[in-house]
């Protein structure tokens, strides 16, 4: 194999047509796991570009397919596993010109945590608890730097002191129960980062977080990212998170995008029923105490049996209004507006009768 | 292009000022909020500051000193294996060589001891042996270290062989786990002790230039171990099984951490505790097994002396000169209770959800 990855992709020929567009380009991504209840389809059709110092954010709620995207993209649904929970993926992902999913798996493990790089959830169970925090992000930075343990040391109290953490060449040496949960998110974000990676992906990075240092470690995925000019996906189910971070925001339902655009389109031009709900189940500080907030009814579909046409249908209050296509149909992902993708048969009068009299007034 | 990109402003100096107060912190880009993070995380650590970092290690170390029936076991351990180190310089001072005869020790029309509770005197600690009046002290001492060099070498033999196979077919899966798992179960399955008595019978005296004692403990050892592995290897295999689906595994993959990498430095670490457990629990039964191959007449041959061979022999005099019975028998059952503690307490101190 030559070492140069940025020809890997372009050697395997057919899928190159224009080559890759963008620093990230996900094409028509799909995941599906078979299991003895059928075969699970986390992600199916998912297709998105991201360039450098972007942020995307990916919403929906539990079961929609974020995380299972994420550690697609990653490559980690492959690695380690003979036999066992074998995840079928298809589709193309482009990542600086080397396509990830038919490269050479030892080429991708090259390019994880040196290229792309992930922030866990829960910082304690994705640290290891026998090894200090200093011996952790200089094993990461080994893996990808051949220097000796002290440069490798340096570095690592370097990126310690560079996320924030007090007394860095102390702290160095403490285990990770030591620390307390924000500090150790923070050392998360440091070996995440220690390889200057172009690519980071934070799955729920503040999930386990109280409020206070949530800010905090968006404030500093935030500087960090502008520091770097790297592109960050960040995936959550929180509104907020990703009214603070993204400039772009896919909004994801039964492992499909239902809704896609920038940040501001979503939030204040959102042209999606399932979108309208997740804003109004959303408590905000300045809305007017009048209303109870509106919890989207049902419950997530199924994975394995997804609803026929519009997956979001059995809970959309307006799939009467479609003729009955919202039953039967699957709608595609359509430009609503410039830059604004939505996959609703509404048409575009309905919606916007929709979103002036019944929703945009309750937000 | 990831050259192009270097951190400023972290390589700043990092003062640390007096008591856990970073005075000229260098990560600003953001002063305020930064400023502010640090103050808060300060605040909230400056206690934790002063506390020394324990490893895992330190913490079991300090559970294992404050169980006082582990800790005497332990002693026992102890004080057996120096036993066995220093044989030829205890039965120097205490006895008589373990393969001299006492006649005079023996009544010559019953061939039991002459003395009362077999033999025991001030010159013979342990009594003498029937007919022959070999000191039973000395040979005891000497049997010490048969038994617990065999029973030590067979357990590491099995603890080697069982990571090896044990952590391969937790992580890999798969049919190498599906043929690793069926050898360990036919294995498991195989009548030990037959095998050993016809292996044995068939062993030449001589193999690569050593004989007699040093060939007979091989063969224990290599069978001993060879049958003890699967016990090890099943336990490793589930550990293995529960420890890669742990997201730390994950978070090292994706930092680009390899197969071999995530083996030996992620894994490892975690099945030391318990196989440290099992290595404690399985050498007693290690003696055990060499008690018996030798009380069937596979161990050792005379005049090299072991427990389980003691015991073969006395069975013919037990009703004349029971305590030619009781004194190995003993040795035999309070290395095995010392070892028994000392393991049980060496994994309550081990178990890191272990209230103790």
């Amino acid at each position: 194999m030559t070492p140069d990855l940025t020809k890997t992709g372009a050697a395997v020929g057919e899928p190159v047509r224009d080559g890759a567009e963008g620093f990230l380009d996900v094409r028509d991504l799909r995941i599906h796991f078979p299991t003895d209840d059928g075969l699970v389809k986390s992600v199916d059709g998912l297709s998105f570009k991201l360039e450098k110092g972007e942020t995307l954010g990916i919403v929906g709620e539990s079961g929609s397919g974020k995380s299972v995207t994420s550690l697609g993209i990653m490559g980690l649904h492959t690695v380690g596993q003979y036999g066992r929970n074998k995840a079928r993926i298809s589709g193309e992902i482009w990542l600086n010109g080397t396509e990830l999913l038919s490269a050479p798996p030892d080429d991708v493990r090259k390019l994880r945590g040196r290229e792309i790089s992930m922030i866990f959830q829960d910082p304690l169970s994705a640290l290891h608890p026998y090894y200090t925090i200093g011996q952790q992000i200089v094993e990461a930075y080994r893996i990808h730097h051949p220097v000796d343990k002290k440069t490798a040391r340096r570095r690592a109290i370097e990126m310690l002191d560079r996320v924030g953490i007090p007394q860095p060449d102390k702290r160095v040496d403490s285990y990770p129960h030591e620390f307390s949960g924000g500090m150790r998110q923070r050392a998360m974000i440091a070996m995440s980062l220690v390889n200057n990676p172009e690519l980071l992906i934070a799955d729920e990075p503040t999930t386990a977080l109280d409020v206070t240092v949530q800010a905090q470690i968006l404030d500093l995925i935030r500087d960090l990212q502008k520091e770097f000019g790297s592109a960050v996906i960040v995936i959550t189910h929180d509104l907020g998170v990703v009214a603070e971070l993204a400039d772009q925001i896919l909004v994801m339902y039964g492992g499909r995008c239902v809704e896609r655009g920038t940040a501001e389109k979503v939030f204040y031009e959102p042209q999606h029923p399932y979108t309208w709900g997740l804003l109004g189940s959303m408590p905000r500080i300045d809305r007017e105490q009048t209303e109870r907030l509106i919890p989207v009814k049902g419950t997530p579909p199924s994975l394995i049996n997804v609803p026929s046409g519009c997956a979001f249908h059995p809970r959309c209050p307006y799939a009467g209004e479609t003729g009955g296509r919202s039953q039967t149909e699957r709608p595609e992902l359509r430009e609503v507006a410039e830059r604004h993708l939505s996959a609703c048969h509404l048409t575009d009068e309905q919606r916007g009768r929709i979103w002036t009299e019944e929703i945009a007034p309750k937000l | 292009m990831t050259t192009s990109r270097t951190h400023t402003a972290g390589t700043g100096p990092v003062t640390s000022g007096r008591e856990g107060f970073p005075t000229t912190m260098t990560a600003p880009l953001h002063d305020t909020s930064a400023a502010e993070t640090a103050a808060v995380d300060v605040a909230a650590d400056v206690p934790a500051a002063a506390i020394e970092g324990r490893s895992p290690w330190r913490i079991a170390w300090t559970r294992l000193k404050r169980d006082k029936v582990a800790l005497a076991g332990g002693v026992i351990v102890v004080f057996l294996v120096l036993v066995a180190v220093f044989a030829p310089l205890i039965v120097d001072a205490f006895g008589h060589p373990p393969d001299e005869f006492h006649e005079d020790q023996i009544d010559p029309l019953f061939g039991t001891p002459v003395k009362d509770w077999g033999g025991i005197t001030k010159d013979f600690l342990f009594g003498v042996e029937p007919i022959n009046g070999r000191d039973i002290f000395s040979r005891i001492v000497y049997g010490a270290r048969v038994s617990l060099l065999v029973a030590f070498l067979a357990a590491v033999f099995a603890v080697i062989l069982g990571t090896l196979f044990g952590i391969v077919a937790g992580f890999f899966g798969g049919w190498v786990d599906a043929i690793i798992s069926r050898t360990m179960d036919m294995l498991l399955a195989f009548p030990q002790l037959l095998f050993t008595i016809a292996l044995v019978s068939v062993v030449p005296n001589e193999i690569w230039g050593f004989e007699g004692t040093a060939v007979r403990m091989a063969v224990l050892v290599v069978v001993i171990g060879f049958f003890g592995w699967p016990y090890v290897a099943r336990i490793v295999r589930g550990q293995t099984l529960s420890l890669r689906e742990r997201e730390y595994v994950e978070a090292a993959t994706s930092l680009g951490a390899g197969r071999g990498y995530i083996l030996f430095r992620e894994l490892l670490p975690n099945l030391i505790a318990p196989i440290t457990v099992y290595t404690t629990l399985m050498i007693p039964t290690n003696i055990l097994t060499e008690a018996a191959l030798s009380f069937l007449g596979v161990g050792v041959k005379a005049p090299t002396s072991s427990w389980g061979q003691m015991l073969s022999k006395a069975i013919t005099t037990y009703e004349t000169d029971p305590m030619f019975m009781i004194i190995p028998g003993m040795a035999i059952f309070i290395t095995v209770l010392a070892f028994n503690l000392f393991g049980d307490g060496v994994r309550d101190a081990l178990d890191p959800k272990g209230s103790r």
